[in-house]
C-alpha cells in the first residue's frame, strides 16, 4: 500500500507539469483554434526568468579585504552582490536564496507580455491560415526562441536550486499513518504539486466566476454571436494567450528546482504534453488536467522496477502506447466535446 | 516520352543533367582560391543533397498532395537504415539487397503506422505521427538496446563489427558498403587547371536512384491516383459524400512516401554504414517538412530545391566564423566593421539553427508557396503581369 502511495505522489510532479502546459495549450486551442508549436519554449523561457532572476540578483561589485590575503598573498577580493549591500547581508542572502519563488513575480509579467507580443505580432495573422501553416510557423517560432535562449545561456543545464529551507524530504508516510520511513518525499516536489493545483484551480476559478472568464467561455463556445452581440471577443482572447503563456512559464520557473533549465527543455516537454491534450480531449480544459496527472502517475507506475524488468524500457513508451488506444477506442479523448476539430 | 508530358519531360532532362553533372556545377571555383569555402562539390555533401532530396520528394507526396502533415517521417528514414546496417551486418555489404530491404521495411512500418494514424486527419494526424516517431526514438535509443535483445546498439548506433556473420562477403570484396565490388567510396579525382572535380560511386548511385524515384513521382502526380489525392486536400468531406472511401487513397500516399523516406535511410546507411537513433528525432522530421515548405509544396522540383538549398546553406554556414567575417567586412572602417560582424555573428557558425528557424517562419508568413511560388512571381513581375488571379493557394486536409 505504501509502495503503491509513493509511485502515485512520483507521478505528481511530472503529472503537474504535463497539465499546466497542457491546460495552456487547451486555453490557446479552445479559445483562438491555434494549435501553438511553441507552447513548450514558453515553458522554457519561464525556466529561464528563474535563471535571470537569480543572476539579477547576484550582480556583485568587487572590494578588495586589506585584513585578509588569498593563497597567494595578495588581499583578499571580496565579492558583494548589490543586493545584500542595499538590504544589509542577512536580508540579502535571504533575497538571493528565495530567488526561486521570487522568480514567480518576476516571470507573471514578463510572461504575459511575451504572450501578448506572440499573439498580436505573429500569430493574429494566422486565424485564416490553414492549421498546417500554424503548426509551421509557431514549429519556427519555438526554434528560434530556443536557439536565442541558447546563444544567451549556452547549451549546458544551469542549477537552479529551491531556497535552503525548502530542500530535502519530508516522511509524508508518518503523517498520515504509516510506519516511519515508508514515504520519504523531496519537500520541493509536494510544493510543486501544490503549486500546479493552486494555479489550475485559479484559472478555472477566473474563468467561471468572473465576467471576463463568462465571456471567454461564451466565446470558446460560439465566437461568432458573442461577437455580434459587441463585445470585443479578440481581445479577450489575447488576453487569454497571454494568460496561457503565463501559465507555462510559471510552470517552468518552479519545475527548475526539479530539472536544472536547459534550451531544449521545453521541446521534450511539448511533445509529451500533445499526447496530453489529445489523450485528454481536444478543447476541455478538465480532460487536459486530467489526462495530465493520469499520465504522469502512469509513467511513474511503468518506472518500478518490476515493471522495468517485465517490460524493459516500457517506462519510455508507455504515454505514447496509452494515447494510441485511446484514439482508437476513443477518438475524442477522455473528455473531449462533440464537434471540436471534426469538421 | 516515358509517358511524361512535354514539360515535364523538359524537367526531368534538366534534373538529369544538374544532377549528373554535379561534381561541375557545384565546383565553379578553383581549389586553393578565397572562393573555395562556397564550393559544394565534394562527394560527402552532394551525396547528402540528393538523399535529403528523395527524402523530400517522398515527404511531399503525402503532404503536397494530400495536405496530410506529417510530424514523423524521420522515422521511416531511421527505419531504413537500421534495415540496411542489419543486411551488412548479417549478409554483405552489397548495397543492392540492403537498400531494398530497407524499402520494404519501411513501406510495412508506415502500413502500420499510417493505419492507426489516418483515422484522424487535420491536427490529429500531425500529433498522431508525431507521438509514433517519438515512440520509435524511444525504442530505439533505449529499449531495443537491452543486452538480451540488442537490435539498435542505442546510444552508440548501429554499426558493423569485425566479428558479424556477413555470410556472403568474401576477402575478394572491399570492407565497406560496395556494388558488386565497386566501393561506395571511390572517387576519382579530375584535375583541371587550377580546378578539380570529384566523381564518387556512391554520389553517382544516390543520383540514378533519385532520378528514378523523380520519374516515379512525375507519374504519381499526373496519374489519376495523384488527381483523388489532389481531391482528398481540396475537399475531403465531398470526396466522402460522393459515397467514396478516401482511406485506401491516403493510406497508399502515406506507404509510398514512406518507402521513399526508407529508401534515403537505407542510401545514407549505404554511404556511411551506420545508422543512430537521432535520426529518428523529431526535429529531424521538422527538417524535412522544413525542406519542403521552403522548396514549395506541392511542386515537382521544389522539394529537391528545398533539399540542397538548406543543406548547402548548413554546409557554409557552419563553416564561417568570426575571421572569416572580418575578412568580408573588411572594407568597412573598423567600428563599422566590429558592429557588422557583431550583428551577423549569432547566425553563423552553431547558430546556423537559429538562422533556419529565422528562414522557417518568413518562408511560411510570407510565401508559403516556397522558392518555386517566389521564383514565378520574379518571372512574373519581371514579364510585367499582374499576379492575383493566378495566384494558387495550398488547403490541408481538415
Amino acid at each position: 500500500m505504501d509502495a503503491f502511495l509513493l509511485q502515485i505522489l512520483n507521478g505528481l510532479d511530472k503529472g503537474s507539469a504535463y497539465a499546466l502546459i497542457a491546460l495552456g495549450l487547451t486555453l490557446i486551442f479552445g479559445t483562438l483554434g491555434v494549435v501553438n508549436f511553441a507552447h513548450g519554449a514558453l515553458f522554457m523561457i519561464g525556466a529561464f526568468c528563474a535563471v535571470t532572476l537569480e543572476r539579477l540578483l547576484t550582480l556583485s561589485f568587487e572590494t578588495i579585504d586589506p585584513t585578509k590575503t588569498d593563497f597567494l598573498g595578495n588581499p583578499l577580493k571580496v565579492k558583494t552582490p548589490y543586493v545584500e549591500s542595499w538590504f544589509g547581508p542577512e536580508t540579502g542572502a535571504a533575497i538571493i536564496d528565495w530567488s526561486v519563488p521570487l522568480a514567480l513575480i518576476f516571470a507573471i509579467p514578463v510572461m504575459l507580455a511575451i504572450g501578448y507580443a506572440m499573439e498580436r505580432g505573429l500569430i493574429k495573422h494566422f486565424y485564416k491560415r490553414p492549421h498546417a501553416d500554424q503548426i509551421l510557423v509557431t514549429f519556427g517560432l519555438a526554434i528560434v526562441l530556443q536557439e536565442v535562449v541558447k546563444y544567451f545561456f549556452g547549451a549546458n543545464p544551469i542549477q537552479t536550486p529551491p531556497p535552503e529551507a525548502l530542500r530535502g524530504s519530508v516522511d509524508l508516510g508518518q503523517m498520515i499513518g504509516f510506519q516511519a520511513n515508508a514515504i520519504i518525499y523531496p519537500i520541493w516536489r509536494l510544493i510543486y504539486f501544490f503549486f500546479a493545483v493552486a494555479v489550475i484551480g485559479g484559472v478555472f476559478a477566473f474563468l467561471q466566476f468572473t465576467t471576463f472568464g463568462m465571456v471567454v467561455r461564451a466565446g470558446m463556445a460560439d465566437r461568432e454571436t458573442v461577437g455580434l452581440l459587441g463585445i470585443n471577443i479578440d481581445r479577450r482572447f489575447t488576453i487569454m494567450f497571454g494568460i496561457a503563456a503565463a501559465v507555462a512559464g510559471l510552470a517552468g520557473v518552479m519545475y527548475g528546482p526539479l530539472n536544472p533549465p536547459n534550451y531544449h527543455m521545453g521541446m521534450d516537454f511539448l511533445v509529451l504534453s500533445f499526447v496530453v491534450v489529445v489523450v485528454g480531449g481536444m478543447g476541455s480544459l478538465p480532460g487536459a488536467v486530467l489526462a495530465g496527472f493520469l499520465l504522469g502517475i502512469l509513467e511513474s507506475f511503468a518506472s518500478t522496477t518490476w515493471a522495468t524488468t517485465t517490460l524493459p524500457g516500457i517506462n519510455q513508451i508507455i504515454i505514447y502506447l496509452v494515447a494510441i488506444i485511446i484514439l482508437l477506442t476513443r477518438p475524442r479523448g477522455l473528455m473531449g466535446r462533440k464537434g471540436v476539430m471534426e469538421d | 516520352m516515358l509517358g511524361l508530358g512535354k514539360k515535364d519531360t523538359t524537367l526531368l532532362i534538366v534534373v538529369a543533367v544538374l544532377t549528373l553533372c554535379a561534381p561541375f556545377i557545384l565546383n565553379p571555383f578553383p581549389a586553393g582560391s578565397a572562393m573555395a569555402q562556397f564550393n559544394a562539390g565534394y562527394p560527402d555533401l552532394m551525396q547528402r543533397f540528393v538523399i535529403f532530396g528523395i527524402f523530400a520528394v517522398g515527404f511531399n507526396i503525402l503532404f503536397g498532395l494530400t495536405g496530410y502533415l506529417s510530424f514523423g517521417h524521420a522515422a521511416f528514414l531511421g527505419v531504413g537504415s537500421y534495415s540496411a546496417v542489419w543486411i551488412f551486418k548479417l549478409f554483405t555489404y552489397n548495397v543492392l539487397p540492403a537498400i531494398a530491404l530497407s524499402v520494404v521495411v519501411a513501406g510495412l512500418f508506415s502500413l502500420l503506422i499510417g493505419f492507426v494514424s489516418l483515422r484522424r486527419s487535420g491536427i490529429y494526424f500531425s500529433i498522431l505521427t508525431l507521438a509514433f516517431a517519438q515512440m520509435s526514438f524511444a525504442l530505439a535509443y533505449s529499449v531495443l538496446s537491452n543486452p538480451k535483445f540488442n537490435l539498435t546498439n542505442g546510444e552508440t548506433g548501429l554499426q558493423v563489427y569485425t566479428d558479424d556473420p556477413q555470410w556472403f562477403h568474401s576477402d575478394r570484396l572491399p570492407d565497406l558498403p560496395h556494388l558488386f565490388g565497386l566501393s561506395m567510396r571511390a572517387t576519382h579525382t579530375m584535375h583541371m587547371g587550377d580546378w578539380s572535380f570529384s566523381f564518387n560511386t556512391g554520389y553517382y548511385l544516390c543520383a540514378v536512384v533519385m532520378l528514378l524515384v523523380f520519374y516515379l513521382a512525375i507519374r504519381i502526380f499526373r496519374s489519376p491516383f495523384g488527381m483523388m489525392l489532389r481531391a482528398v486536400k481540396s475537399n475531403q468531406q465531398r470526396m466522402n459524400y460522393t459515397g467514396l472511401n478516401t482511406r485506401p487513397y491516403t493510406l497508399a500516399a502515406f506507404v509510398i512516401s514512406g518507402m521513399y523516406a526508407g529508401l534515403a535511410g537505407g542510401l545514407m546507411a549505404a554511404m556511411d554504414p551506420l545508422a543512430g537513433a537521432e535520426r529518428m528525432q523529431w526535429t529531424a522530421s521538422g527538417e524535412v517538412v522544413l525542406m519542403t515548405i521552403l522548396g514549395g509544396t506541392g511542386t515537382l522540383i521544389g522539394p529537391v530545391l528545398g533539399a540542397g538549398f538548406i543543406k548547402y546553406f548548413e554546409n557554409i554556414f557552419s563553416k564561417i566564423n568570426d575571421t572569416v567575417l572580418h575578412g568580408w567586412f573588411g572594407f568597412l572602417p573598423d567600428g563599422l566593421e566590429d558592429v557588422m560582424v557583431f550583428i551577423v555573428h549569432p547566425f553563423i557558425g552553431k547558430g546556423w539553427h537559429l538562422t533556419l528557424g529565422l528562414l522557417f517562419m518568413l518562408v511560411v508568413i510570407f510565401l508559403p508557396g516556397g522558392l518555386v511560388e517566389g521564383g514565378q512571381r520574379l518571372a512574373r513581375w519581371i514579364r510585367g503581369r499582374r499576379a492575383e488571379d493566378s495566384r494558387r493557394k495550398t488547403e490541408p486536409a481538415e
